[in-house]
């Protein structure tokens, strides 16, 4: 190559990166950044998209929310479905992962067993809602089975009753998303080194010694970022709620999401329902602060 | 070192499939509900005690959603949408993985964070802005709408698991066309796209999946009944008739049928992106 090519060879491959990105960073920004930054302004305009020209208005709709005792339901019905859906999710992953891990069972059954344990996985939020509507009518099977058993005296109401609409909502959530950890649980056991094992079995250790001083140590980095990640998700489930409940009966499964919704689509209260969207996406983004600096770490 | 055959021993083994067992009930009774129940009547549906195998076996459910028009425009708006998703991101996104995995450039680092802190932007953040967006300029109830939106939510995890995939691929295959003279632009088609192509599939897989079950915004980015994707038409089934769980079923069967064929046909690539948040 002439020296002049090979300077013009050097800025192609300088410039090139950027034009490689291009495409997904313009789509990045304009569908993305831009959006946020539109939200937030709507927040502290009066009657957003709906008005050509809206007026300032402050701290008025943050202020309204915060005196809003359904978004502080809709606050603690979040966090208690989040928390319950995150810890079951990692307990049952986990007691799955061990499970199929067992060197008691045989190589044919686990694999069989792996594949139907992921099912809940491959279905839509959507059908998950439907499926559990039908498991749990009143007149349905889980009320039978349970009558049959004599667990509870008379149908239960699961979604339409204020006192078990909430739990009935988590219970379907948690079905719908153990398989997430069961996975990676699983992918984390199979890489921790077999002598670690063999070394605490000479030494004598018992099988809940090898669990809590080898396994769980060992998977603490998956479990910590799945379940961060599995937060965050959590939190912003919308059609399992939506369809199921609808936030109902009297807000008892309010959430935040289905709350901005009906501010927004219900009452058409954009200004209002675009602050609201805006203090999700503020704990949504201290939570991904935490798992990027988390994942940096490591 | 293990004592085996002990009579505790045994013990444990079966107190293992016992537990197994428990495990696979609830795991699969909900789903082995919803798929006889997609055979059954109305009636037997309900029946006490409840029939674990349809009585009356009947495709009545079926007949009835495949031959229903409007039932089968939901199919094909979600097979569109979501096919015409795929495409674009996977361009879209290899180009965006070429760059990340081959070049060193100034704000690579706080890119690469950029991207991934998009996935956990809450979707009902976005939702309200987009409406205002996609009213102004008239596109509301429109393909393009749905298009457009979907892209952004499936391009950054398309990015992620591509790049991933490129930074597997040795170095020494592009480095060759450069030698000879070649362009990145020549490399990246004739030497890392055909060999990328179980990490495209994947990314494929998983950018269909996303589209195919999204929901939030089909339900408020469109409203005539031509323009519905699968989901939102197996809640206005809901609505509708209330009471027809067999034909409601008989939907989610067919609505769950390509997420359980790319499950069963590509396991591999399937789990490589269901999982590709998380191991980042």
């Amino acid at each position: 190559m002439t020296p002049q090519k090979r300077s013009h060879h050097r800025l192609k491959r300088a410039v090139a990166p950027y034009l490689y990105l291009s495409p997904s960073l313009i789509i990045i920004s304009l569908l993305m950044l831009l959006p946020m930054v539109t939200v937030i302004g709507y927040s502290f305009q009066n009657s957003a998209v709906l008005r050509r020209d809206p007026s300032f208005a402050g701290l008025k709709h943050y202020q309204a929310i915060f005196a809003d005792p359904v978004f502080w339901a809709s606050l603690w019905h979040t966090l208690y479905f989040t928390c319950m859906s995150v810890v079951f999710h990692m307990t049952i992953g986990m007691i799955f992962a061990l499970m199929l891990n067992s060197d008691r069972i045989n190589p044919t059954l686990r694999n069989i067993l792996r594949v139907l344990y992921i099912l809940p996985w491959l279905f839509t939020a959507v059908i998950i809602a439907v499926i559990w509507r039908l498991l749990l009518e009143p007149n349905g099977v889980v009320n039978s089975i349970l009558m049959q058993l004599g667990i509870i005296g008379s149908k239960v109401e699961w979604f339409s009753s204020p006192e078990t609409a909430l739990h009935a909502v988590t219970f379907a959530n948690i079905w719908a998303g153990y398989p997430l950890f069961m996975v990676s649980l699983l992918a984390g056991l199979q890489g921790i080194p077999k002598d670690f094992y063999e070394a605490a079995d000479i030494d004598g250790a018992k099988a809940y010694q090898k669990l809590i001083f080898i396994t769980i140590p060992q998977l603490m980095p998956i479990i910590i970022s799945i379940s961060l990640l599995d937060f965050i998700w959590t939190m912003q489930v919308f059609p399992l709620i939506w369809i199921t409940t609808g936030g109902g009966p009297i807000y008892s499964t309010e959430v935040l999401s289905t709350y901005t919704y009906k501010l927004a689509f219900s009452s058409y209260n954009l200004s209002q329902a675009a602050a609201s969207a805006v203090i999700i996406l503020l704990i949504s983004l201290g939570l991904t602060l935490f798992y990027i600096r988390y994942q940096k770490a490591r | 070192m293990r004592k085996r055959h002990t009579p505790k021993d045994r013990l444990i083994t079966v107190a293992l499939h016992v537990a197994l067992a428990a495990g696979l009930f609830f795991a699969a009774f909900p789903i082995y509900w919803m798929l006889t129940s997609s055979f059954k009547s109305n009636t037997e549906i309900f029946a006490l005690p409840p029939t674990i195998l349809p009585k009356a076996f009947t495709l009545e459910a079926y007949a009835a959603i495949l031959g229903d028009p409007v039932k089968l425009r939901f199919f094909f708006n979600s097979y569109f949408v979501a096919g015409a998703v795929t495409v674009l991101t996977v361009l879209i996104a290899l180009l965006a993985a070429y760059g990340f995995s081959r070049f060193n450039f100034r704000g690579k680092g706080s890119l690469n964070t950029l991207i991934i802190s998009t996935q956990t932007i809450p979707p009902i953040t976005l939702l309200i802005p987009f409406f205002g967006l996609v009213v102004s300029y008239g596109i509301f109830d429109t393909y393009v709408a749905l298009i457009v939106t979907y892209l952004v939510f499936t391009l950054p995890y398309a990015i992620l698991l591509m790049t991933g995939y490129l930074n597997t691929l040795p170095r020494d295959l592009d480095e060759a066309v450069a030698v000879d003279g070649g362009s990145s632009w020549t490399a990246l088609w004739r030497v890392i796209v055909p060999i990328s192509l179980p990490g495209i599939v994947a990314t494929s897989v998983y950018t269909f999946l996303l589209c195919w079950n999204e929901f939030l915004f089909a339900l408020t980015l469109t409203k005539s009944t031509s323009m519905r994707t699968v989901p939102i038409g197996i809640q206005l089934l809901m609505g509708q008739h209330a009471f027809e769980w067999n034909q409601m079923m008989a939907m989610s069967v067919l609505g769950s049928l390509p997420l359980l064929l790319i499950y069963l046909l590509a396991q591999r690539y399937f789990l490589a992106g269901m999982t590709a948040g998380s191991v980042k």
